[in-house]
């Protein structure tokens, strides 16, 4: 059975779209599916570093369109998990190296070979962002609590209704529960109102993600973190589990205590 | 003083209500972009159609998107020249 392209967009650049793609990726290999992450913004690489794959390139999506390379030679084997592949965007390379109706045959090629082929867009609504859609079966539309970033949330949504995406799920990154509480952030219900789409995440804002991506390993390996956590509840509801949505709230005395303890211990294993 | 309890207590809203209403006007003018050729092409239906019934002044006719606050509305004046006799008759037997 052919698996599913998702494509993760969202018109507005640096809402984490790439972290989103590389922990959403990790996260379903780690329950066991067959997982290839494709890098479509040409030019920009960087799911590669969030990754931490950057010194095992060889070929990139253009050599494959191109013909230059297989497709399998291309694809870069994880390094902590089993069955998730990355396959990385050109960097040398002008965006328009590359059509719609490749990049569809290429989706449609990876399907046969995976259960999930996550495609990281780039920001804008150019020749990149209609490549990316270009395969997609459905697409996850991350956003943050902010006017700007809605707003061309919501663009996209429309952009995506005329290409015959129908549904595409929300995910509401880096809300601040803090700001939430003293009404100077909108919070879910706002941004659902607004969009009227559905939801399938709430990644709170999380130094942790920083942390992580510095080290280049995805935040979801930590489960302990609140983002890692919220990430691995998107996985389970795309695997088609009914799993509630995180209170985000700020936390409680006994919320900082578990935090703080379970830090200390990561510290010293 | 009952300033300083009223924002105490009430927990008044913070700047959320601002994002929350210059979103909505803001997405209400993006959802309904109409181009003016569009609109040009909008007012050459209604001629065509209302012409039907009625015989209209067809160079006073004015055709706009009216936007007030939240709502947005079509707003068209049409100069009635006369009634056509026939449609009448028609729609009356």
């Amino acid at each position: 059975m052919a698996g599913k392209v998702l494509v993760v967009t969202s018109g507005k650049g640096g809402v984490g779209k790439t972290t989103t793609t590389a922990n959403l990726g990790t996260g379903l290999a780690l329950l066991g599916r067959r997982v290839c992450l494709v890098d479509a913004d040409i030019g920009l690489r960087n799911l590669d570093v969030v990754m931490g794959l950057e010194n095992r390139i060889v070929y990139d999506l253009v050599d494959v369109i191109e013909g230059q390379c297989k497709l399998r030679n291309a694809l870069i084997k994880d390094k902590r998990v089993e069955n998730l592949f990355l396959l990385p965007a050109a960097q040398t390379r002008e965006k328009d190296a590359v059509t719609p109706a490749q990049m569809k045959e290429l989706c449609d090629t990876l399907k046969q070979e995976f259960d999930y082929v996550l495609v990281d867009s780039p920001a804008g609504i150019e020749h990149g962002f209609r490549n990316a859609i270009a395969g997609a079966d459905d697409a996850l539309i991350v956003t943050t609590p902010e006017v700007s970033a809605v707003r061309d949330a919501d663009r996209i949504i429309g952009m995506l209704e005329a290409h015959e995406i129908r549904s595409p799920k929300l995910i509401v990154n880096r809300i601040r529960p803090d700001m939430v509480k003293r009404g100077d952030m909108m919070d879910i219900d706002d941004v659902i109102e607004i969009l009227a789409i559905q939801l399938i995440g709430v990644v709170p804002d999380d130094q942790e993600v920083i942390v992580a991506t510095n080290k280049g390993e995805p935040v979801i390996f930590d489960r302990r973190t609140r983002s890692g956590q919220a990430y691995y509840n998107i996985v389970r509801r795309l695997e088609g589990e009914d799993v509630p949505f995180m209170q985000i709230g700020p936390d409680g005395f006994v919320e900082r205590l578990r935090r703080l303890l379970s830090r200390d211990v990561r510290r010293r294993a | 003083m009952r300033d300083f309890f009223g924002r105490l207590f009430s927990r008044e809203e913070g700047s959320k209500k601002a994002a929350k209403d210059r979103l909505r006007l803001v997405l209400v003018h993006d959802r309904t972009s109409l181009s003016p050729h569009l609109l040009d092409t909008l007012k050459e239906d209604l001629i065509q159609t209302i012409s039907k019934y009625l015989e209209i002044d067809t160079e006073g006719l004015e055709v706009n998107i009216d936007q007030e606050e939240e709502t947005m509305a079509l707003v068209a004046s049409i100069p009635i020249r006369s009634v056509r006799r026939g449609v009448v008759a028609k729609a009356n037997s």
